[in-house]
């Protein structure tokens, strides 16, 4: 203990104790935190059950006959499509009002459920519907063509390797990485949020299969490098390089300029 | 206290074992006579501090195997380079411990190298510190200026050659050969002047868009119908006349069009209006900033963002300039559609489109 004291003063000290600090935080939130309750486990894919866990979940912003609110868009025409991509990504039901949905990896509804908001809100207008499996899996697709597909269409919000990238005011393109080729099929054809519709007659069924391949390729590849540093590109590197490169440099000038003792 | 009072700024011994050149808290400021003197003196070395190696053999000793540990270090490190390059997979990746999944081959060639590299280094500059001479040592610098006879000898040299060669009896040879010397970088000048390139004329200000060409997709070539393009679409689009275009990336950098449809209604200026069709407008995707391709289009605010310096134009107000340092506002393309029903552009660009040039005006 008396080592101990006589450490107090040391310059580390203060850094040492606000990281037993956090680490402290951190665990005692995870442990105390409250958990999830478990969503209604009722199984039905009719357009009546949809319409019920509509009015459960989703009525609070989007209104009582899904025709919007001040909190949230009217939903007659977005088609099962939109339904199937917001609350299949864990997107819907959103956890609180904010300027973008955030995909959440805990989806809270079973694929029967989010089919039945699906019917529902696909019986109240004709909208995109969900994708034929064909073209969703990316199999058989030309992973070259679907790559200059999204270079064209896609790389100047999502990053050419699908590493995502910011918009205005807090918004952002999400990175589409070991995203599900059914998601990303109908992100393009219901266009969510800020982003642009990309409809069949824009880019065929056909060539969004290529994009799905060319998606699915990036995730398989291997990092040939070290830390990958978010795939940003110059700027998450640079400041890398600042912060380390030159902090060891400084370091190393330090050393070479003090007199051994 | 009255043997500390030192007025005349003289510093005197404090007796409390401090040494005779401390100075007591107590004292204070002590007020010097103002002024810089005529000379400093030389303050000479600072005494000299000697090291645990010059004093303690034990401590020589101890530095010196550590050298030899850094240089073992650095030996190691190419060993396990070489070891690494031939056993190592170059294909296999696998998990590394704050890094995620990398190529082992290329981490471990990357450490082991900075173990060769840094072991080195930082065994000779350890060993410099610790072990080599460190007495201090002064070597005044000589005058440069050369002496009397030296510089005297040149200047005869010089004049001596310049009778000998006739340089002052023949002013043709003098002039000529001043006019030989002034000339030749002309030769060298010219080509890198030349080798600029052929003047620009009017290509700048020109794109390939001309009345009747259809508006394709990028990179399908295929014609847009009108009725494709619905409310909250982007369609990234070139002129179909490209087919035939001899330079296909030249003339593509100029000629890319972003072609949204908006609510009619949520389009402000009739110009735009006007240029459209039923709310579908076309806009030059170059960025009037430096030309990157302004691609980013947020379709519930109608802001379109250039990825490279974040200049954002509105689409609802003739894409102008809301944020950052473009100037200008996009060029619109007006468009139309024609008797099979696809869309045409129905005059080129009104002015050059992308950043500004020496030649372009202000228009």
């Amino acid at each position: 203990m008396n080592a101990l004291a006589a450490r107090r003063r040391h310059p580390a000290a203060i850094a040492l104790l606000l990281l037993l600090g956090l680490i402290l935080t951190g665990v005692a939130y995870s442990t105390f935190a409250p958990k999830q309750a478990d969503a209604a486990t009722a199984a039905a894919s009719s357009v009546e059950e949809g319409k019920k866990l509509f009015l459960a979940n989703c009525a609070t912003c989007h209104g009582l006959q899904a025709q919007g609110t001040k909190a949230g868009p009217a939903l007659p025409g977005v088609g099962a499509a939109a339904v199937d991509f917001q609350m299949g990504t864990g997107r819907m039901p959103m956890a609180a009002p904010n300027v973008q949905a955030p995909r959440a990896d805990e989806v809270r509804f079973t694929q029967e459920q989010i089919s039945a908001v699906a019917a529902y809100i696909a019986s109240l207008a004709p909208g995109p519907a969900v994708p034929d499996a064909e073209y969703t899996t990316g199999e058989g697709g030309d992973v070259a063509l679907g790559a200059e597909l999204f270079r064209v269409n896609c790389a100047m919000c999502h990053n050419f390797a699908g590493s995502g990238g910011a918009l205005t005011r807090g918004k952002y393109a999400p990175a589409l990485r070991d995203i599900e080729g059914k998601h990303i099929y109908e992100a393009m054809v219901t266009g969510p949020q800020s982003m642009p519709v990309f409809n069949d007659d824009n880019i065929s069924p056909e060539a969004k299969n290529d994009i799905v391949a060319y998606l699915h390729e990036v995730d398989k590849q291997e990092n040939v490098g070290g830390m990958a540093l978010g795939n940003l590109g110059p700027v998450s590197e640079g400041l890398f390089v600042w912060i380390f490169g030159l902090g060891i440099m400084v370091g190393f000038a330090v050393w070479l300029g003090r007199k051994a003792a | 206290m009255s043997e500390h009072d030192t007025p005349h700024g003289e510093v005197v011994g404090t007796g409390d074992g401090y040494g005779s050149t401390a100075v007591r808290l107590d004292q204070g400021h002590v007020e010097g006579t103002g002024g810089l003197p005529a000379r400093f003196e030389d303050p000479g070395l600072p005494p000299h501090v000697a090291r645990m190696a010059d004093l303690d053999e034990k401590g020589a000793k101890r530095a010196e195997k550590q050298v030899a540990a850094l240089f073992g270090l650095s030996s190691l490190g190419t060993i396990l380079f070489i070891v690494a390059y031939f056993a190592i997979d170059p294909e296999k990746s696998g998990f590394i411990p704050g890094i995620g999944n990398a190529s082992i081959y290329n981490v471990v060639l990357g450490i082991t190298m900075a173990l060769a590299l840094l072991g080195c280094g930082v065994g000779a500059v350890h060993w410099a510190k610790t072990l080599m001479p460190d007495s201090e040592s002064v070597e005044y610098r000589h005058t440069q200026r050369a002496s009397d006879e030296d510089r005297q000898r040149v200047v005869t040299n010089l004049m001596d050659g310049g009778e000998k060669a006739q340089l002052g009896r023949r002013p043709l040879i003098k002039f000529s050969l001043a006019g030989a010397l002034a000339l030749p970088p002309l030769a060298i000048l010219l080509p890198l002047v030349g080798g600029l390139g052929p003047l620009p004329k009017d290509q700048l200000s020109t794109t390939m868009w001309k009345k009747g060409d259809r508006l394709v997709r990028d990179p399908e070539r295929t014609p847009i119908r009108a009725d494709q393009v619905t409310i909250g679409s982007v369609f990234h689009v070139l002129p179909e006349s490209i087919k035939d275009s001899e330079h296909v990336l030249e003339d593509k950098a100029k000629a890319a069009v972003l072609l949204m449809r908006l609510n009619p209604e949520d389009i402000k200026p009739q110009k735009e209006r006007d240029w459209g069709h039923e709310g579908i407008v076309a806009y030059s995707k170059i960025c009037t900033h430096v030309g990157c391709p302004v691609g980013l289009y947020e379709q519930q605010t109608h802001h379109l963002l250039c990825p490279c310096h974040q200049s954002t134009f509105d689409v609802t107000q003739d894409c102008k300039v809301i944020f950052g340092p473009a100037k200008r506002p996009l060029p619109q393309l007006k468009i139309t559609v024609d008797s099979e029903g696809y869309l045409v552009a129905d005059a080129p660009f009104r002015e050059a489109v992308g950043p500004s040039f020496w030649e372009r005006g202000s228009a």
